[in-house]
């Protein structure tokens, strides 16, 4: 181990580095091997030192993740990924860590973690797998499958309506909110190398097909011939336009959005609304958020906002350092001794 | 007027009014005063689960029970000698309480028309023949209160409030108690509001002076101090104890400390303590809910932290799942259960012994935990160390059970020097040799592998992981193998423990057997029936899973087996269970601790004339 060590520290890491020597377990096709590659894409050049990589996961086909990635990791129990994480980051902040999580383990099961952790803006980077599906129990319906959805357990369609992720997200002012898919390894990776350098709770939606349950959920988004007309790409400082030549705009009327079309001289792309990611106020990123509820728009995928806040980590910390500060590293007999004592002879 | 003073050795007192008079406060500063006067002392406070009940009812009654003598003492007391009641509902709740020839200093000022029938009394008690028998001493509280605070200009309301204030300097003239430390403790907590501090302390003192000057008590009394063990004490409870335990084992295995916890009664004390010493590097998460208390104490073990989450039994309840990951994932945790009444939400600022069962066996497949339980106030410290140390040495979550009885009451604490606690060693894996996450060491326990040590990357999680590679694995033989061995590593804990001690003869006629909170009772009860001729030996576990090695040995060698608890019979299930010994259960389950003297009648009755 220790000739490895030496060789870790003088070599140039690639992604191979960052694969375990488990074997893959995911069907054949399945959304969760490009995300996979794409992070161990990313991973060696994020500047952190493989070690201090910990991925934790809950329970699903996506929480097998950790598994794969030669780093510390943590195969949690369903839901509770977020929590487990939170407690890995608090007692060593130094760690870089990471969750993966699906939409059921995080969104159901798991979703007063998720709340929460991103209120205390934990910093921890968290990739939601949304295969809009129950993968690893074979295919029930999920917390953001569409209504009327045909599944096993929802034989007449289901009657739920769905959580959206990200207005959730922005709901609870998560500090980064993006949203990426499986078919975009460049996209992907771009979005995994911001949400690593972001300090606080980086909060990544990624689109993934389940071949076996869901087949072709995001198809909209990923084929050639309607994908420019369906997705819209955020890009800070820059006007949200889409389509094939990019000839559709959006524009703002006070809080209603609306789609234009850029070639027919009526609206310029001067008149496009401009994306800037680094709003303090949610109100623009909350509309974007509903684009994909909305007939006719185009479902944004980039970062939605950023912003700053000090980390519950970083908090907790100070507290400590501040308070030593203040009152001296803490001294056991004299913790004994305080309040009010009396001595028998 | 010089007034006669009585020496007394032994005296139980109950302060009782409405839940937002004070008592608690009233209780607990004279409880302190009596430990710095030397005695020894144990104290159960016994409020109700509403904040602030509505005024003058039976059900909003808040009471604390303070038992304080010249020897060495083991309960709060059966029944008390002196009640003080503010208001006829607490006179009303308590009497059937007291012992026959009880003093009942009772505040008349509250005895009007308004109250008696909030109390349902159809007659005023102060004025038929009801309360023959006891000693009542008729003092208008609230009235002296008020006339001693007319100089203060702070309003009727919170002249009012001053009125336990009145009382407890009342008591402490009657039974001789240093008030300076009272005094100071005004002067601290009331430092931003003057005129607070002054009534409050302008009542203590009138309370005092109206003792020494009125005509109602022609003597005082005197309690020795007790001749306790040479050394420095101090007063506390058992949530305390087990909060600076936790910090004696975090300095005594160089680890920091990580709670994880959710506020429940009666645990909440502990989170509350151990919030206050970030000096000790000290980190609390005050998490949204028990699930992710414990997996982020789970999260904060693997990192490399002494982590712990406290909590009562519905919480734990809530943690069953996470407690099985960290029997498979083998990281050290330490759980720590303040039992109250159940079940669902039950009486949650009563006590019980009723999560024995739920802690050894409450969980999916075969999820073995070492199981103990602290015996008093002050052993709750002892016991948070015990447990940090077995769940440092054979990696495996501990669960530590306590009481609401225990977490509330307090007694006086023997106060270690702390180099007197023994150091907890800690071996992180190193990566010196080729690293196997489930190898195991001559105790049975895997590596602790803390992230961010270089060549040690390794996964670990709640899917079966195959013997020493950590892998996992779905093979039938090596989960028969790690299920057993898992159970191999907890029975293993037996030759680390002591042995159990039988206190008395170490073989006879009867064996009272008992474990946790009720160790103080049947002390009491045991000393008593011995005293009186009874052979009877007692034995109390403070290791419950896995039991200490000689306990067969120990129940053989007794004819009868008692043994009570405040449970159906959790322990004796467990007994029967393991060594085909029948015993004898003693079960009450009313949310109060055992009365010593219910405990030396059932001795008796199995004695019968076998003296
Ligand atoms: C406490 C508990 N309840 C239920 C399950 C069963 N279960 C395992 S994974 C899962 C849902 C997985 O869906 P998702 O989180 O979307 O992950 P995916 O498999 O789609 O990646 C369920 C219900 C479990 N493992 N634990
Ligand atoms: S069931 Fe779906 S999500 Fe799970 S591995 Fe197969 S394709 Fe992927
Ligand atoms: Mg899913």
């Amino acid at each position: 181990m220790s000739d490895k060590t030496s060789v870790i520290e003088t070599h140039k890491l690639t992604a191979k580095d960052f694969a375990s020597s488990q074997d893959v377990r995911w069907c054949p096709g399945c959304g969760d091997y490009s995300i996979l590659a794409q992070m161990q894409r990313v991973s060696p050049d994020l500047g952190i030192p493989k070690e201090k990589f910990v991925w934790v996961s809950g329970i699903g086909c996506s929480s097998r993740f950790p598994y794969y990635m030669d780093t510390y990791g943590f195969h949690g129990i369903h839901g509770r990924a977020l929590a487990i994480a939170s407690g890995v980051k608090i007692a060593n902040p130094d760690l870089s860590v990471w969750v993966a999580t699906g939409d059921g383990d995080c969104l159901s099961i798991g979703g007063n973690h998720f709340i929460h952790t991103c209120r205390r803006n934990m910093d921890l980077k968290v990739l939601l797998f949304n295969n809009k599906i129950y993968g690893l129990t074979k295919g029930q319906y999920s917390p953001t499958s569409e209504k009327g959805k045909k599944t096993k357990s929802t034989p007449f369609g289901s009657i739920d309506y769905p959580f959206n992720p990200i207005a959730v997200t922005l709901g609870v002012d998560a500090t980064f909110v993006a949203r990426s898919i499986d078919r975009d390894p460049k996209h992907l990776q771009a979005m995994m190398q911001r949400a690593a350098k972001h300090s606080g709770t980086a909060f990544i939606e990624i689109y993934q097909n389940c071949n076996i349950f869901n087949d072709g959920a995001f198809l909209d988004f990923t084929e050639k011939d309607r994908k420019a007309d369906n997705i819209i790409i955020m890009e800070h400082g820059k006007p949200l336009v889409f389509g094939k030549a990019n000839d559709k705009g959006i524009v703002l009327d006070g809080f209603n959005p609306k789609v234009v079309d850029l070639s027919e001289g009526k609206y310029s792309v001067n008149d496009v609304w401009v994306h800037d990611e680094f709003d303090r106020n949610p109100a623009r990123a909350t509309i974007l958020s509903h684009f994909t509820e909305m007939e006719g728009f185009p479902v944004p995928f980039g970062v939605f906002r950023q912003i700053e806040k000090s980390t519950y980590d970083g908090d907790t910390h100070d507290q400590i350092e501040g308070y030593i500060k203040v009152k001296g590293k803490g001294d056991l007999d004299k913790l004994f001794m305080s309040g009010n004592t009396w001595t028998v002879e | 007027m010089e007034k006669d003073v009585l020496i007394l050795e032994d005296v139980t007192i109950r302060f009782a009014g409405d839940s937002g008079d004070g008592m608690q406060l009233t209780g607990s500063q004279f409880t302190n005063s009596t430990a710095l006067a030397g005695n020894d002392l144990s104290t159960l406070p016994d409020y109700p689960a509403e904040i602030r009940a509505p005024a003058g009812t039976l059900y909003g009654v808040s009471g604390f029970q303070l038992h304080f003598s010249n020897s060495d003492i083991q309960t709060p007391g059966d029944s008390p000698d002196v009640l003080v009641a503010m208001n006829p509902a607490a006179l009303k709740v308590n009497l059937k309480d007291l012992k026959k020839n009880a003093t009942i200093i009772v505040n008349t000022s509250a005895f009007d028309a308004k109250n008696l029938k909030l109390a349902h009394y159809d007659v005023n008690p102060l004025e038929d023949d009801s309360l023959e028998g006891f000693e009542v001493v008729q003092v208008p509280l609230t009235q002296l209160t008020m006339s001693a605070l007319e100089s203060v200009s702070i309003s009727i309301k919170e002249k009012e409030r001053c009125k336990n204030f009145f009382a407890l300097g009342l008591m402490y003239w009657l039974y001789s108690r240093p008030i300076e430390a009272t005094v100071d403790w005004i002067d601290e907590k009331f430092g931003k509001l003057p005129l607070i501090l002054e009534a409050n302390k302008k009542a203590l003192m009138a309370g005092y002076y109206f003792g020494e000057n009125t005509e109602l008590f022609t003597s005082r009394f005197h309690i020795e101090p007790a001749k306790l063990a040479a050394g420095t004490y101090r007063n506390i409870s058992g949530n305390e104890a087990t909060a600076l335990g936790f910090i004696a084992a975090s300095v005594k295995c160089n680890l920091p400390l990580f709670l994880g916890s959710y506020p429940i009664t009666p645990a909440s004390d502990i989170l509350h303590e151990l919030s206050r010493h970030r000096n000790f590097g000290v980190k609390t998460f005050q998490a949204e809910d028990e699930i992710a208390a414990i997996a982020a104490t789970i999260g904060a073990a693997y990192a490399g932290s002494l982590a712990i989450t406290t909590t009562s039994g519905p919480g734990l309840a809530l943690k069953t799942e996470a407690v099985g990951l960290a029997v498979m994932t083998e990281l050290p945790i330490v759980i720590v259960n303040v039992q109250r009444g159940g079940p669902s939400t039950g009486l949650p600022t009563k006590t019980e012994q009723a999560d024995l069962l739920q802690s050894v066996y409450g969980r999916n497949g075969e999820a073995p935990v070492c199981v103990l339980a602290a015996a008093t106030p002050a052993d709750c410290f002892d016991m948070a160390v015990e447990a940090s140390r077995i769940a440092i040495k054979y990696m495996t979550p501990v669960i530590m059970l306590t009481d609401g009885y225990l977490g509330n009451g307090s007694e006086p604490w023997k106060i270690p020097p702390a180099d007197s606690i023994p150091e907890i060693p800690v071996h992180f894996a190193k990566a010196d040799k080729e690293f196997h996450p489930y190898e195991r060491d001559e105790n049975l326990s895997r590596p602790w592998a803390k992230p961010g040590t270089p060549g040690l990357e390794h996964r670990i999680g709640g899917l079966e992981k195959a013997h020493i590679t950590g892998h996992v694995s779905y093979d039938p033989d090596n989960h028969h193998f790690m299920i057993n061995m898992r159970q191999d590593k907890i029975n293993k804990i037996q030759q680390d423990i002591p042995d159990l001690e039988v206190r008395g003869d170490q073989s006879g006629e009867l064996l009272v057997l008992g474990w946790g909170g009720t160790y103080g009772a049947i002390t009491e009860a045991v000393t008593k029936a011995t005293k009186v001729g009874y052979k009877v030996s007692q034995a109390h576990l403070r290791h419950l899973n896995p039991f200490p090695g000689n306990l067969e040995k120990v129940l053989r060698s007794f004819k009868k087996i008692l043994i009570p608890e405040i449970n159906l019979g959790q322990l004796a299930k467990l007994i029967r269970m393991e060594y085909l010994i029948d015993v004898h259960s003693y079960n009450v389950v009313r949310g109060l601790p055992f009365k010593a003297s219910d405990i030396e009648q059932k001795i008796i009755q199995m004695l019968g004339e076998k003296k």
